[in-house]
């Protein structure tokens, strides 16, 4: 280090290791925190209700008041130890592990879930330009789009399934039609709306030099649609996960986390930890979409001022990433 | 040089109305019998309190909104033609940046639209970023500049394809009064660059008005109508002395008197 007396610095410089530590604790670090400590109170509140049940016998008694705690009993609220217990252990003899079958699974599922995203996604988009430029179209088409969520995806899945299997001789294909279906609506709305939300002098000034209707297209009313597109995304990437599931479960396909629920379901009271476990390695897999849709954002739209948590965290998580990995945003 | 009756006629405006059905379906007369010829190389000013009709005058004259009857003529042909011969320049109040592209991009913006190539957009947009002396912030995007460097880029943009006409609709009107001084200056430096552009600015301010202007349109609300022309004939180039000059002060004083009497 070098020499220079102290009375001539006011302050010492903080060291680099500091001033990024400082940084991250602002940003990513700090909703890394505030998040770790949610899950250790939710964790804690869980194994301390059932404690609660347990010094009680199941029988909470406040003066009068009765409060059954049977809710907390091992076969409905398992030990979280028992839960990643099962995890680590193999579900059936000389099979691996769960978590392994359960990623496997998670896998299958999640790969069908970004087919029928892509899918859901494309359709979305191409009705929402069509209804941009026709407000016939809109008018005649919409009240169908706004029908078609109202029918209980759960009813409908078996139907598709079979009809996939007659056109095409497999039970596959129907799947991702399913997510599709559940996936398209959100960005049919939130595309439409992100089209014909724009200034009009933003406009005019198109107007102005006599820009074609294609122009404004592509030039005004698409770029600033984007950020609406990917709150629809985010909106459709978890719930593509949740569709295939049930997509999965009229066709008795084995390989995907759909299987699994039914399976360990009806084998409930020999074993409550391994479909507690599979829900945890589901909402995993629906938490990888999101994030990967979240990020894929950050990094498409790079023009806004990050406004949201989300943005800033992913912002400072990225950059704070770039110092290590210097390929990232300058 | 106000030997203005000599050079080409570059607008020419008779009997133009502008009626339009307000939402509880009256008609309202926003401009009634309007007549102006403004010459090439003049700086116009249309001043006159809300709803006296400048900002539509200047959208008529832009063909972004239809007349209801009259004439109106830019270089020789319709305001539609006009428009579809890209021959001006529109800055609007807001600086109506595009959020997505930098600001580089946002001046290339008609240039793209209008197929310059690739090496020309290049060069203009970086040649007017000069101009309004932001080439440093080319790469930056719009909500990074404060607004009244939004507004140079967006004068920039208005000028990257060089349209001899250029129409403002309060463009400074937004801004804090040191900015706004500042950016009047700019402007009058380019258009002291270019000889031959005419300049139509629309504002409610008098002495913004008197500074820039070669005539100052005054104007009156309903029906919206021209009141009076007032010549401004304060030496060129203008700068900090003409603030301080008794003929500006005299000017100013003009315009408010006529702009009190047509508020009453």
């Amino acid at each position: 280090m070098s020499t220079v007396p102290d009375s001539q610095l006011s302050t010492p410089a903080p060291s680099k290791f500091r001033l990024a530590f400082q940084e991250f604790l602002d940003g990513s670090g700090g909703t890394v925190l505030y998040f770790v400590v949610i899950v250790l109170c939710l964790m804690g509140g869980w194994e301390g209700a059932k404690w609660l049940g347990q010094e009680t016998d199941y029988r909470l008694e406040l003066g009068s008041v009765k409060i059954s705690l049977n809710i907390t009993r091992d076969l409905n609220m398992p030990h979280l130890k028992d839960i990643a217990e099962a995890l680590s252990k193999p579900s059936q003899r000389q099979g691996p592990p769960l978590i392994e079958i359960l990623v496997e699974k998670a896998s299958y599922t999640l790969r069908l879930a970004i087919i029928g995203f892509t899918i859901g996604t494309i359709i979305g988009l191409a009705l929402a330009i069509l209804f941009a430029h026709s407000r016939l179209l809109e008018r005649g088409l919409m009240p169908y789009v706004v029908a078609s969520q109202t029918v209980p995806i759960l009813a409908l899945a078996p139907m598709v399934i079979i009809w996939s299997e007659n056109l095409f001789g497999s039970r596959e294909i129907g799947m991702p039609m399913i997510t599709a279906y559940l996936a398209f609506f959100p960005v049919t709305i939130y595309t439409l709306r992100g089209l014909s939300d724009v200034p009009p002098t933003a406009l005019e000034l198109m107007k102005s030099y006599a820009a074609t209707r294609r122009e404004i297209l592509w030039k005004l009313r698409f770029p600033n649609a984007v950020p609406y597109i990917f709150t629809a995304l985010k909106i459709t990437a978890p719930a593509s996960v949740v569709g295939t599931i049930i997509a999965e479960l009229p066709t008795g396909i084995q390989d995907g986390l759909g299987g699994a629920i039914i399976n360990f379901a009806q084998y409930y009271v020999s074993g409550p930890s391994r479909l507690w476990a599979t829900n945890f390695v589901t909402a995993m897999a629906g938490i990888l979409f999101f994030v990967t849709v979240a990020v894929t954002e950050w990094l498409v739209v790079r023009w806004k001022r990050p406004s949201n948590r989300l943005d800033r965290w992913i912002d400072t998580f990225l950059k704070n990433l770039g110092r290590v990995v210097p390929l990232l945003r300058d | 040089m106000t030997a203005v009756q000599d050079t080409k006629v570059i607008i020419s405006i008779k009997n133009l109305n502008k009626e339009y059905v307000s939402s509880d379906g009256k008609v309202v007369r926003a401009l009634q019998n309007i007549n102006l010829d403004i010459h090439e190389g003049e700086f116009v000013s249309l001043i006159g309190p809300s709803g006296c009709g400048k900002s539509t005058l200047l959208r008529l004259i832009a063909d972004l909104i239809p007349p209801t009857n009259g004439q109106l003529t830019i270089n020789g042909h319709s305001a539609h033609e006009a428009r579809e011969n890209r021959e001006y320049g529109f800055v609007f109040q807001s600086a109506t940046l595009y959020d997505w592209r930098t600001v580089l991009k946002n001046v290339q913006l008609p240039l793209e639209v209008m197929r310059y190539s690739r090496k020309e957009r290049d060069k203009r947009a970086h040649e007017m970023l000069k101009l309004v002396e932001l080439s440093d912030f080319a790469d930056h995007y719009p909500w990074q500049l404060s607004g009244g460097m939004q507004q140079r880029v967006s004068i920039a943009r208005a000028l990257a394809f060089e349209p001899n006409l250029l129409l403002m609709d309060e463009p400074f009107g937004a801004l804090d009064e040191m900015t706004r001084e500042r950016l009047n200056n700019e402007l009058l430096e380019i258009w002291g660059k270019i000889p031959s552009m005419t300049v139509i600015f629309v504002t409610h301010n008098i002495s913004e008005a008197v500074y820039l202007s070669s005539r100052v349109v005054v104007m009156s609300p309903r029906p919206g109508r021209i009141s009076q022309v007032v010549n401004i004939d304060l030496p060129r180039p203008r700068g900090p002395e003409t603030l301080d000059s008794d003929q500006y002060f005299h000017l100013i004083s003009q315009v408010r008197h006529l702009l009190r009497e047509v508020h009453d």
